[in-house]
């Protein structure tokens, strides 16, 4: 599985004013595998995901993208290559969604018929209609219809490895478990990897061939979910403690 | 009952106009770069805010008397263009950061993850969502311009104030108002064409 790692994570520690977020962590995302990161808020896990751009600066390890150091990459190149959404979708307010999704293949030089050809196919795989939503602008848009148009914009120059930070836990549960589908078969069609920040242990069941657990910004374990469901770790446990009780009243 | 002749009204509204965009358009030209290069400089921001600040403090008259004696400058436009500036520079500039720092923390978090330079981050993302911001500071500092003006008339500037000097020496109502409702009437238009177009260029 070496060769076939995409993103490689070795001893990556981190200090953020003094405290220590992230200690010591090492996994590797293979090609086409979708990690998720569990934990708690203030586990480690969304620093995590800003090591892996950039967004945050590990103070100790190295991270290899594609066989080569980061630090051997060029920021800008390198967070081309990397599809990011989050939970606020962090879409341009002052751009419709044509501009918003099309963002990265303009940077990247495309010509312009290329890029209006891409936003149409992109808007048809998360299920927004073109002729609807192209000129659609942020703020018209339901909470789920946002992060469809972010997960499109992360996909626009086709990044060889998402980073999703938490992207639908802001909303309801309905539309949350659509879109934890759809981007499960959407996962499955183009083989992405993907790094995907969560901390409902339900999602990251769902989602992921691999889960890593992380607690107090140190890793302390990476299961398939089947391993996971049977693990006797505590914070495994924990996590799935919350599984068990489906909002019964003691 | 009779004021100055139209003409002469005419003539010293225009050198208030005049007065006024130089004096917003330096002020203008200088603060927005500013504040661009001071939202990334925390420790510059206070010398600079606080020193605006103090210039905003400075009662106009005694801004005008402290200037006279500057060799550039001397008696007339240029010391009165000058300490208008001043009074500018600090609602432009306080607004362009204001503006520049309203700007949603998760956008400018995207725009760096996509990988848009900060150059690209700056031009395409955070200014044009700052722009409603800087607008109204230029429109505040406009409006609060024309009416500070017709101060510039006590060191040789011309413009309306002329007549409102003038109407006091004279103790003549029509003269002091044909200095006074011209300056309250241009900076009335102002504020609405400001608005307008600050409306017009408002992302979304």
């Amino acid at each position: 599985m070496g060769a076939a790692a995409i993103l490689e994570l070795h001893g990556v520690s981190c200090e953020l004013g003094g405290r220590a977020v992230l200690r010591d962590i090492s996994f590797q995302v293979a090609e086409g595998e979708t990690v998720a990161l569990l934990g708690r808020s203030g586990s480690g896990k969304t620093t995590l995901l800003k090591t892996v751009n950039g967004l945050v600066k590990a103070t100790a390890g190295e991270i290899v993208f594609q066989g080569r150091a980061a630090r051997q990459w060029d920021p800008i190149a390198l967070r081309r290559r990397m599809g990011y959404v989050i939970q606020d979708t962090g879409l341009f307010p002052h751009w419709d969604l044509e501009k918003n999704i099309g963002l990265v293949p303009r940077l990247e030089n495309w010509p312009p018929d290329a890029v209006a050809r891409r936003v149409d196919e992109l808007l048809r795989m998360v299920r927004l209609p073109p002729a609807e939503f192209r000129r659609r602008y942020p703020r018209e848009l339901s909470g789920g219809q946002k992060q469809r148009a972010g997960i499109a914009r992360a996909l626009a120059a086709n990044p060889p490895l998402l980073l999703l930070d938490e992207p639908f836990a802001a909303l309801d549960p309905i539309t949350r478990f659509e879109l934890q589908r759809q981007f499960v078969e959407l996962g499955r069609a183009m083989a992405k990897s993907a790094l995907f920040v969560t901390h409902d242990v339900r999602e990251a069941l769902m989602v992921a061939d691999r889960i890593a657990l992380l607690q107090d910004g140190k890793l302390e374990l990476v299961a398939t979910p089947g391993e996971f469901l049977a693990s006797r770790h505590p914070e495994a446990r924990a996590f799935l403690a919350s599984l068990d009780d489906r909002g019964r009243k003691a | 009952m009779s004021g100055p002749p139209p003409a002469e009204i005419l003539s010293l509204a225009l050198e208030h106009v005049e007065l006024v965009a130089i004096a917003v358009a330096i002020a203008a030209a200088v603060a927005l770069p500013l504040g661009v290069f001071l939202t990334r400089r925390e420790r510059a921001r206070r010398w600079i805010l606080g020193f605006a600040n103090i210039a905003q403090t400075i009662p106009s008259l005694a801004l005008f008397g402290f200037l006279l004696p500057l060799p550039l400058l001397g008696i007339g436009k240029r010391t009165a263009i000058a300490a208008l500036c001043l009074y500018a520079l600090l609602p432009i500039l306080r607004n362009t950061m204001v503006g520049l720092a309203g700007v949603d923390a998760a956008v400018r978090e995207s725009a760096v993850a996509m990988g848009m330079t900060a150059r690209q981050v700056l031009w395409q993302v955070e200014l044009p969502l700052a722009v409603p911001s800087i607008l109204a500071g230029v429109r505040l500092a406009t409006v609060a311009t024309i009416g500070t003006a017709t101060i510039a008339a006590a060191i040789g500037a011309g413009g309306l104030g002329e007549f409102i000097f003038r109407g006091i020496a004279m103790v003549d109502t029509p003269t002091i108002l044909a200095g006074a409702v011209p300056a309250a009437a241009m900076a009335l238009v102002a504020d609405e064409v400001l608005e307008w177009i600050e409306r017009r260029l408002s992302p979304a």
